[in-house]
């Protein structure tokens, strides 16, 4: 085995064995903590996805996060108020798995259209259309008043998943847990499927491609509507892990953010977007007790990194020897 | 004689005042090996751009199996089987020798959109993808990544892409490009015995290479195609003496 | 709705646009020369704007403040060039795009850590505050229309220095060709510290001139770098007269459909529920037009490459 996939086995270790013993030592704040961190890692998986895999340098992944929030806050917030979805119609629903499949649906559809227009462009324009599309949602849910405009949606009471209580935190976890896993094993397993070979081989040398008779731009607008459908799934399970929704979840910031632990973690790698977000959730909780400008030590940090240490942290543990950049 | 497999009528390809083709006319006979010679500058690259789809020609037209495929871009043009090498080779460096291979056999297969089975574990792709490489004689470094070996391996791998479409005719541009002379005799011998199964549009500055492959020569000089004919004509030709070859030839 | 409201509207859209232009300029001149795609220009607008306000604050001089923010701002600039982004020029964008989003984290704490977390005011001196009566009687405020003849003011020396002057002649040679400006005997590493000290003096201006009529706080420059790249993607990377026209464009696109589409709503929706409609279209108007551009003209409309 690689070094890269054992430590891969060592983390994904350490994401059962952590909260379980937090869960057992009574240590709940903790176990939120690794529930934060596996959501981030799923939104990570998707957007490593585009970025690492199709080389899509994509600042606007808050998007699909927002739109899985907002597609969660908006069902549970029918249900919860007992209105209906649609005049005399479609009831809300307080049910995850019901939820999820809005999300992956609705997140997809707004990656095919952003992803549409967005490929029409490369380079430095894909990045700043992508941030622009980011903000277009960030103010329209800001004027929406319908559904919290500025303030958000409160959900009073932690969406339903059959056969678990969801409001146990170590359950929650499980349940986030099952998910980053699965999507994992997905991932792997696209990464050396005919797919996989196109995408990798779409961002190094489209030209190839166009010369054995396949279209560079398709491929990665597939990847795309797939990483943002992921990031959307992550964005149902951040909203239900607060309870609360908000236009924050659109933020240019959180796009930034998101980058950031892909980056951090190591991008391209299967678990560069697991390791990135546990570090980065752990910079969050610890730098954040320590001083109250803790972002300056994360953007320190993410300087040093671009500046010399460009496979990230599995990089550094690994080898460069599987770094796609 | 039998109709020609590519056919380019009349391209003309204007860059503001600069014509880089003028009016050229050529075509690609079952069986043979058609070389393109030329000064840099000549219009070569814009032709074989015209030839595969990169550009699109000003007036005239390209026909490939009779067909007319000028409005059609460069992978509608794989598909009808056109298949071409890169003069600068154009390989996922990341990727391993045998997963290019796998790539071209893949885009013959033209079903890309499976996401779960193992590309490499493909029994056709994969039967595919070695034969092309063991007839380039890759087969032995199927494993290896494509940026760890020679330039003449990559060199070789641009062929063996181009073979994995099993295609009606190659565009090789300048497949010796940086070859040494051990090296151009192996693709020369390679080019050789590829004849038969496809034609191939020759453009290539290796003079040796040409005139031992070469069925037929064509000299193009700012854009325009200034003689065609055999390699014995070509060599005595007096325009072309005068125009490319100088007093080398 | 009187012609007075919608000439004032108008006015205001290009005020906005006009300083949107000052944003767009700098980050698409330091693209055209240097391939840099700079997420912290937002920052160097704040920086500007917060330097501008302390030194009205304290000394009670207005120009002054104009001059130091931009000052401050080319400064900063200048520092950031010379320490980080230099090494940069040669990067994939993914790592221009982390490093710069590295500074805006360092920017907006290093800001809230000098001049804290509260919003900070300036006031206009009394020359330039107040209302003016344009013709047919519209009432307009004076400083607006002061901020318009800036922009344009600076547009034109703007043009001027990338026409008519050596320095103008280095950049545009830098946009076409790396060598041959080095073939020209042109010290590179100055020329780009020099055209990115211009662009942040430009953001810095910018965000000092508005600080009047905005409140100068921290992460106030993101909307307006996102706004900058709206427009340039509308306009054409790369190219000034771009920068300029898709400024203008989103000034007024933004400010009128604020407006405007509420009460077309109005037409054939009920009162509140257009106001709703309107309002939430209107916080999208730009980027449509945006998304029209990419699929009429996907590289802008000034602009010749694919970047």
């Amino acid at each position: 085995m690689s070094r890269e996939g054992a430590l891969n086995l060592v983390v994904l270790a350490g994401l059962v064995a952590l909260p379980l013993w937090a869960h057992l030592a009574g240590e709940t704040f903790t176990v939120t903590l690794a529930t934060r961190a596996v959501i981030l890692a799923l939104a990570g998986v998707g957007l490593n996805l585009a970025l690492g895999a199709g080389g899509l340098v994509s600042l606007g992944h808050a998007a699909f996060f927002g739109l899985g929030g907002y597609a969660m806050g908006i069902l549970a917030f029918h249900a919860q108020s007992m209105t209906p979805l649609v005049d005399g119609l479609l009831p809300g629903t307080k049910s995850m798995p019901v939820i999820w499949l809005t999300t992956i649906a609705v997140s997809a559809l707004a990656a095919l259209v952003i992803g549409l227009l967005s490929l029409r462009t490369a380079g430095v324009y894909f990045i700043m259309v992508t941030l622009a599309f980011g903000q277009m949602f960030f103010y329209f849910a800001i004027s929406w008043n319908a559904y919290g405009g500025e303030d958000g949606l409160s959900i009073w009471v932690r969406n339903g998943f059959p056969g678990l209580n969801t409001l146990v935190p170590i359950q929650f976890y499980g349940l986030c847990f099952a998910v980053l896993a699965l999507v994992l094993l997905l991932s792997h397993l696209v990464r050396r499927s005919p797919f996989g070979l196109v995408l990798n081989a779409a961002r190094q040398v489209p030209a190839r491609l166009e010369a054995v008779g396949l279209d560079p731009t398709r491929v990665k607008l597939v990847a795309f509507v797939v990483s943002g459908a992921i990031t959307g799934l992550a964005g149902a399970l951040f909203a239900d892990l607060n309870r609360f929704v908000s236009p924050a979840m659109f933020s240019w910031q959180l796009s930034g953010e998101l980058m950031v632990l892909v980056i951090l973690g190591g991008v391209g790698r299967l678990f560069g977007p697991v390791v990135g977000a546990v570090i980065f959730v752990a910079l969050e909780h610890w730098l954040d007790g320590v001083s109250d400008y803790w972002h300056v030590y994360l953007g320190l940090l993410l300087l040093l990194i671009v500046l010399f240490a460009r496979g990230g942290v599995i990089g550094l543990v690994a080898g460069r020897e599987r770094a796609h950049d | 004689m039998t109709d020609p497999v590519l056919e380019a009528r009349g391209i003309t390809k204007r860059f503001g005042a600069l014509v880089a083709s003028d009016g050229v006319s050529l075509d690609l006979r079952p069986g043979e090996i058609h070389a393109v010679i030329g000064p840099n500058g000549a219009g070569k690259s814009t032709l074989i751009a015209q030839l595969c789809g990169g550009l699109r020609p000003d007036a005239g037209a390209v026909f490939l199996e009779g067909a007319d495929v000028t409005a059609l871009p460069v992978r509608a043009r794989a598909r009808k089987g056109l298949a071409r090498t890169f003069q600068i080779s154009a390989l996922a460096m990341e990727d391993t020798v045998l997963q290019n291979a796998v790539l071209g056999a893949l885009g013959a297969s033209g079903r890309p959109w499976r996401f779960l089975r193992s590309a490499l574990s493909d029994t056709e792709l994969r039967d595919r993808a070695m034969a092309a490489l063991t007839r380039v004689g890759l087969a032995d470094f199927a494993a290896a990544r494509t940026a760890e070996v020679s330039h003449g391996q990559r060199r070789q791998l641009e062929v063996a892409v181009a073979l994995t479409l099993a295609p009606r005719a190659f565009v090789m541009d300048e497949p010796m490009a940086g070859l040494g002379a051990e090296g151009s005799a192996a693709m020369t011998d390679l080019l050789d015995g590829l004849r038969a199964e496809a034609p191939i549009l020759l453009v290539e500055h290796d003079m040796d290479a040409v005139f031992r492959l070469a069925d037929r020569v064509s000299v193009m000089v700012n854009g325009a195609v200034v003689a065609t004919g055999s390699v014995a004509e070509i060599r005595a030709d007096p325009a072309v003496r005068a125009a490319y070859l100088g007093d080398a030839a | 709705m009187t012609a007075a409201l919608i000439a004032e509207q108008v006015l205001n859209g290009l005020q906005s646009g006009i300083m949107l232009f000052l944003m767009a300029a700098g980050l698409t001149l330091i693209f055209g020369v240097m391939g840099l795609i700079n997420l912290a220009h937002g920052s160097l607008f704040m920086v500007g704007a917060f330097v501008a306000a302390a030194t009205a604050a304290m000394t009670g001089h207005f120009v002054l403040a104009l001059a130091a923010g931009m000052a401050a701002a080319a400064a900063a600039g200048a520092l950031v060039e010379v320490v980080v982004l230099r090494r940069l020029y040669d990067r994939d964008h993914l790592d221009q795009v982390l490093a710069t989003f590295a500074l805006i984290l360092i920017f907006t704490e290093g800001t809230r850590a000098v001049f804290g977390s509260f919003p900070l005011y300036i006031d206009l001196p009394l020359w330039l505050s107040g209302p003016v009566t344009l013709p047919f009687g519209i009432q307009y405020p004076f400083y607006r229309l002061a901020l318009i003849a800036l922009g344009l003011v600076v547009a034109g020396l703007l043009t001027l220095l990338i026409h008519r002057t050596r320095i103008g002649l280095q950049i545009r040679a830098g946009e076409n060709d790396r060598e041959m400006i080095a073939a020209l005997g042109v010290d590179i590493g100055r020329l780009y510290t020099l055209v990115f000290a211009l662009g942040a003096g430009l953001a810095g201006l910018a965000g000092a001139a508005v600080g009047p009529i905005l409140s100068v706080q921290i992460g106030m420059g993101e909307p307006v770098l996102i706004l900058a790249f709206v427009t340039i993607v509308i306009g054409g990377i790369g190219s000034i007269r771009g920068a300029f026209v898709g400024a203008l464009l989103v000034g007024l696109t933004d400010t009128l459909g604020g407006i405007f589409l509420p009460e077309i709503f109005k037409l054939f929706m009920e009162p509140a529920a257009a106001t709703r409609t309107g309002a939430s279209l209107a916080s999208m108007a730009i980027y449509i037009l945006m998304a029209g551009v990419l699929i009429l003209r996907p590289t802008g409309l000034y602009g010749a490459r694919a970047a």
